[in-house]
């Protein structure tokens, strides 16, 4: 049981770092009818915002002490933060936090991104076949990775959670399990309310303001409402802008979970079109249930006890269920009926 | 007076013949190579070999650094590094056989048919007499079986598999690395002294040559002094997160958790296992352990805080003392501002020990280049007094046995070296893990 309760925990983050990624994935496709697969890259690129602002926060000031001599015979070097040098025990406190306030700072970035990559890119794209979409967008996704691997090398880059949340909540003892065994880190549970949050936000946003009904009714039927005299081009630039928001943040916060490197975004990307293909293209509430519910599979499949009856199924369990979602109701859970139909 | 008739049709045919009697003796010339790529100049081509795309780009770029600075002491350049602390004295500072010391480079990408391909255009478009580097097993085995096929020497860089000088080894091929054998045995007794004999181990293994080698080994030193294996669990490679394989450790009832994993993977699983409070648990009475046994400075600083206090092996490592290692980091702190890796290191030797061979052999020849490296006893290099093995041509030395530092004073400070371990204790017979060297291939 207990065992069972920590995979649940366990699927429960990932799923919420899928979601958020296939959230913004099929936000895309239903307004603007893109197949984006630069989206794991915009994950990516979050996930470097919060290395950018680390690093900037610990820049250096450089003071030599002739007295002391390197390994290699130059005079030591004694690095200080500048913001600690400054600002103290306050400046040690921002350096702690730096991921959460990386979110600050991630999100004009990501905004500025994504509305720069639909002007600049995609919208050229709207009218051709999704092959070209597809091929265009994984192009990008490439030059964008490579262009983080030339700045800040192939190695994953740590980013630790602040010193408060970097250790684990012994959540069995307050359920009545026996002492130390479903234990769970506190920063996951952190990103779990995060992406819950985020989801909730996403859905409030597109749900109770102007801006979303005129969005969703872009996404029931373009054309109506264009004629209706809405400028519904511009919206979806911002809808464009705001999943690259969202992608950045679940990258942000996914940091101390996984160290970033600059291909961390293709990892994903795959298993998040998956989530998107079960859950129904274009449908936003498919995409999360689905990204939750094929986070909690995937943990399940890897316990030993599921391995030793089907060996290999954790490699495999997401895509057996998208081809059996596939087969039996193409438009996916939650799906429209006649996408991906007929 | 005879008169002949001299129709154009014979003109050409004349024409032709006396073009292949002149062709002819180049053509000859040209099969007088003795073996593949002999140089005929005042220099000679190396080819190194090294990840510079891809996920171990880090440790290739550290590996190329290397052996620029060993291209330039062996002409004579800088300061001369460990050419001043190698036992042998072959080497003059003035090339190889006299001859400059030329490079050119490759991308291995850590794919196995890259590193072919980029290993066959050096060779066959760059006449590069020797072939260098890399950073994975796989990609060591691949391009040893092509060097042998060429005919030119293969001298591997970071590879860790027992079967790269075991099932899989080449005559023309060379390893100065150790392997997960090696590492077994050197972290065996300094584990039974850190955690005793009643122990209950579960491994997460990255499923490929190198984690399946290095488990057997760990597998077989810690049960022979009486842990006990729970389970021993494989990983997809770049697995990315692993806290679905972390949290059934939990409630295994093993009190120690061996990461059989390199790189990213290690980084990544380390970084989890301590998130999810392994390293600080308790279970059986006893502290719960990690073990992590190949660490490498990069991977120790991709982990950062997590490494503290966490047993491993490594092949060498910039702290160490010795007149060899004190030279080299020196040599290479002061051109790039920081120490090498232990990527670098080994980079820097097989180098070193090729150029030190062909010119002890008087030739490029890769039969008496490898005659001179078998057996060749030497010091000097850093890892104490070393032996290239005849058998298997795999070198014999000491083993470090490091963990992570309590309190690192700069990011390259983080692992102290708890024991070196005397090769006479990492030793085992060349036939125990098979394979067959074949004869030498020349080539040409």
């Amino acid at each position: 049981m207990d065992a069972i309760l920590l995979q649940v925990l366990n699927g429960l983050d990932k799923g919420g770092a899928y979601a958020l990624i296939a959230l913004g994935l099929t936000l895309i496709f239903g307004t603007l009818g893109v197949v984006n697969f630069a989206h794991g890259a915009l994950f990516m690129l979050g996930a470097f915002c919060a290395v950018t602002l680390k690093e900037i926060l610990s820049w250096e000031m450089v003071t030599v002490d002739p007295t002391q001599q390197t390994a290699w015979g130059t005079p030591l070097e004694i690095r200080t933060p500048y913001i600690e040098a400054w600002f103290g025990d306050a400046g040690r406190f921002i350096l702690d936090y730096s991921v959460p306030f990386s979110i600050l700072f991630a999100i004009p970035i990501m905004l500025a991104i994504g509305i720069v990559m639909e002007r600049g890119l995609i919208k050229h794209f709207y009218k051709r076949p999704h092959v070209e979409q597809i091929l265009v967008t994984f192009g990008l996704a490439i030059v964008l990775q490579e262009l983080v691997k030339s700045m800040f090398g192939a190695n994953p880059i740590p980013q630790p959670a602040p010193d408060a949340l970097s250790g684990s909540a012994d959540i069995g003892a307050l359920l009545g399990f026996a002492p130390n065994t479903v234990v769970y880190p506190y920063w996951r549970m952190v990103y779990l309310a995060f992406s819950g949050v985020v989801i909730a936000g996403v859905f409030a946003f597109l749900q109770f303001t102007t801006f979303g009904m005129v969005v969703r009714a872009g996404m029931a039927d373009r054309e109506t409402v264009g004629l209706l005299g809405i400028d519904i081009d511009r919206r979806f630039t911002i809808v464009f802008g705001l999943a690259a928001v969202v992608a950045g943040l679940a990258g942000v916060m996914y940091t101390p979970i996984l160290s970033p490197d600059y291909h961390m975004g293709m990892d994903f990307l795959v298993l998040s079109f998956v989530v998107v293909v079960v859950g129904g293209m274009g449908s936003l509430g498919g995409a999360v249930s689905a990204g939750f519910m094929l986070g909690i599979l995937q943990s399940f499949a890897s316990m030993n006890e599921v391995k030793s009856i089907f060996p290999g199924i954790d490699q495999i369990i997401i895509y057996l269920i998208a081809v059996i979602i596939l087969l039996v109701r193409p438009r996916g859970l939650m799906g429209r009926k006649g996408v991906m139909e007929g | 007076m005879i008169k002949r008739n001299i129709s154009r049709r014979g003109l050409m045919k004349g024409a032709a013949v006396a073009g292949v009697g002149l062709a002819a003796p180049q053509f000859f010339i040209r099969g007088a190579y003795a073996y593949t790529n002999e140089p005929k100049g005042g220099s000679v081509i190396l080819g190194f070999n090294v990840p510079q795309t891809g996920a171990y780009a880090d440790e290739g770029a550290d590996e190329l650094r290397a052996y620029q600075l060993a291209v330039e002491h062996l002409n004579g350049e800088g300061d001369g590094g460990m050419l001043n602390t190698f036992s042998s004295k072959a080497l003059k500072g003035n090339g190889i056989l006299g001859k400059k010391v030329e490079f050119v480079t490759g991308d291995t990408q850590t794919k196995s048919d890259a590193a072919r391909a980029s290993a066959k255009r050096m060779i066959e478009k760059d006449g590069a007499v020797m072939i260098t580097g890399g950073s994975s097993s796989g990609v060591a085995i691949a391009v040893q079986g092509l060097c042998q096929d060429a005919g030119v020497i293969f001298m591997a860089g970071l590879t860790h598999s027992n079967d790269t000088t075991g099932k899989d080894k080449r005559a023309n091929g060379f390893r100065h690395f150790f392997n997960t054998e090696m590492s077994g045995a050197a972290l065996g007794p300094v584990l039974k002294n850190a955690y005793g004999t009643d122990r209950k181990a579960y491994h997460l293994t990255a499923d490929y040559t190198w984690g399946w080698s290095q488990e057997g080994s760990i597998k077989k030193y810690t049960e022979q002094m009486g842990w006990e294996t729970v389970a021993a669990v494989r990983t997809p490679l770049g697995a990315g997160d692993f806290s679905q394989y972390i949290t059934p450790v939990l409630n295994s009832g093993a009190d120690v958790l061996v990461l059989n994993h390199y790189g990213k993977d290690m980084v990544n699983s380390l970084t989890q296992a301590v998130q999810f409070g392994l390293r600080d648990k308790q279970v059986n009475g006893k502290d719960f352990a990690i073990i992590v046994p190949l660490y490498s400075r990069l991977m120790a600083q991709g982990a950062g805080e997590n490494v503290k206090g966490i047993l491993g092996s490594t092949n060498w490592h910039w702290s160490l003392q010795d007149e060899g290692s004190v030279a080299f980091v020196k040599s290479f702190g002061q051109k790039y501002g920081f120490p090498p890796s232990q990527a670098a290191h080994t980079c820097y030797c097989q180098a070193l020990l090729y150029a030190d061979a062909a010119e002890r052999a008087g030739t490029f020849m890769p039969s008496e280049v490898g005659k001179a490296l078998e057996g060749f006893t030497f010091d000097g290099l850093g890892n104490g007094p070393t032996e290239y093995r005849a058998a298997d041509h795999q070198c014999f030395k000491d083993v470090l046995v490091v963990r992570g530092k309590e309190n690192p004073t700069s990011n390259y400070d983080l692992l102290e070296v708890v024991e070196v371990t005397p090769r006479a204790q990492v030793e085992y017979p060349a036939e125990m893990l098979g394979g067959e060297l074949g004869p030498y291939n020349n080539g040409a």
